[in-house]
């Protein structure tokens, strides 16, 4: 027996979305609180440190050129997937496989530097129980660093995951419901921006103040 | 919200961090003298200037499509 989920294409009378709109809304906001939870956790102990245990960005080592590069990586990210679901809208595929792998590509480029980053640290033996300025002090600078661009990482890696499968597999159902492939991308790049926003505030919180 | 309104979101937060980024560079070129930092500072509200204009292009190439 099949279940068909309603309102997949058109939108529901009550809500005014379709259900997988809806329903990666209501992800998101469990998302904010997420990551919410994290950002007061890093101003609550940012307040309450000694100002001689609380490096800025700078001080800390982290690049800030190469973090700009990153961000600059995943702003044009966020072009190029708001372009291939465009490209869908104009019925344009080729576009779409396009700009949609641009978008992987540039999700894993950013992931690569961020791996050259955390390399570049361990090299250095910093890690997330490491203090400041010395390895012994109670700082908690690191290790909020790390949680937050981890936690961040991992996200980048779920959407390059399931913008590979969309890209490979899921793009098939262009054939026989245009819209409702349409809907998925839209829903995908809801994610992926989320994901990318979530970088612009950690961009300037971590490396520059 | 579609995926229009949340990217025009996106955008205007991306330009705030740029012009803001641009503040930071010139003014830790001011304290430490990092020519590198004013170089990044430059150029970033160059990139404020260049996604407010991608901004308006965005706007006018989805003029039919819907906020919601």
């Amino acid at each position: 027996m099949s279940v068909v989920i309603p309102y997949q294409v058109e939108p529901h009378p009550v809500t005014g979305v379709t259900s997988g709109k809806l329903g990666i809304w209501l992800f998101l906001a469990s998302e904010v609180m997420l990551f919410g939870a994290l950002f007061s956790s890093y101003v609550l102990l940012r307040v309450g440190a000694a100002v001689e245990n609380w490096p800025t960005g700078v001080e800390a080592g982290l690049n800030v050129p190469i973090g700009t590069a990153n961000t600059l990586v995943l702003i044009t990210s966020s072009i190029t997937m708001v372009m291939a679901w465009a490209s869908l809208k104009m019925d344009n595929l080729a576009a779409f496989r396009r700009y949609f792998g641009t978008t992987i590509a540039l999700g894993l480029v950013f992931l690569v530097v961020k791996a050259f980053e955390y390399s570049d640290k361990f090299g250095h033996h910093i890690f997330p129980a490491t203090g400041w300025p010395e390895a012994g002090d109670p700082s908690v600078f690191y290790g909020l660093y790390f949680t937050l661009t981890g936690l961040h990482a991992l996200h980048v890696i779920l959407g390059i995951l399931v913008n590979l499968w969309l890209l490979f597999f899921g793009v098939a159902l262009w054939k026989t419901d245009k819209e409702r492939l349409t809907g998925r991308i839209e829903i995908a790049g809801l994610y992926w921006h989320f994901v990318d926003l979530v970088w612009i505030f950690l961009f300037p919180t971590l490396y520059l103040l | 919200m579609s995926l229009k309104a949340f990217h025009i979101f996106f955008i205007v937060m991306s330009i705030a961090l740029a012009f803001g980024f641009g503040v930071w560079g010139t003014r830790d070129y001011a304290q430490s003298g990092s020519v590198v930092h004013l170089a990044l500072g430059v150029g970033s509200f160059l990139g404020s200037a260049a996604l407010a204009f991608y901004g308006v292009w965005f706007l006018r190439k989805l003029k039919d499509v819907s906020y919601l």
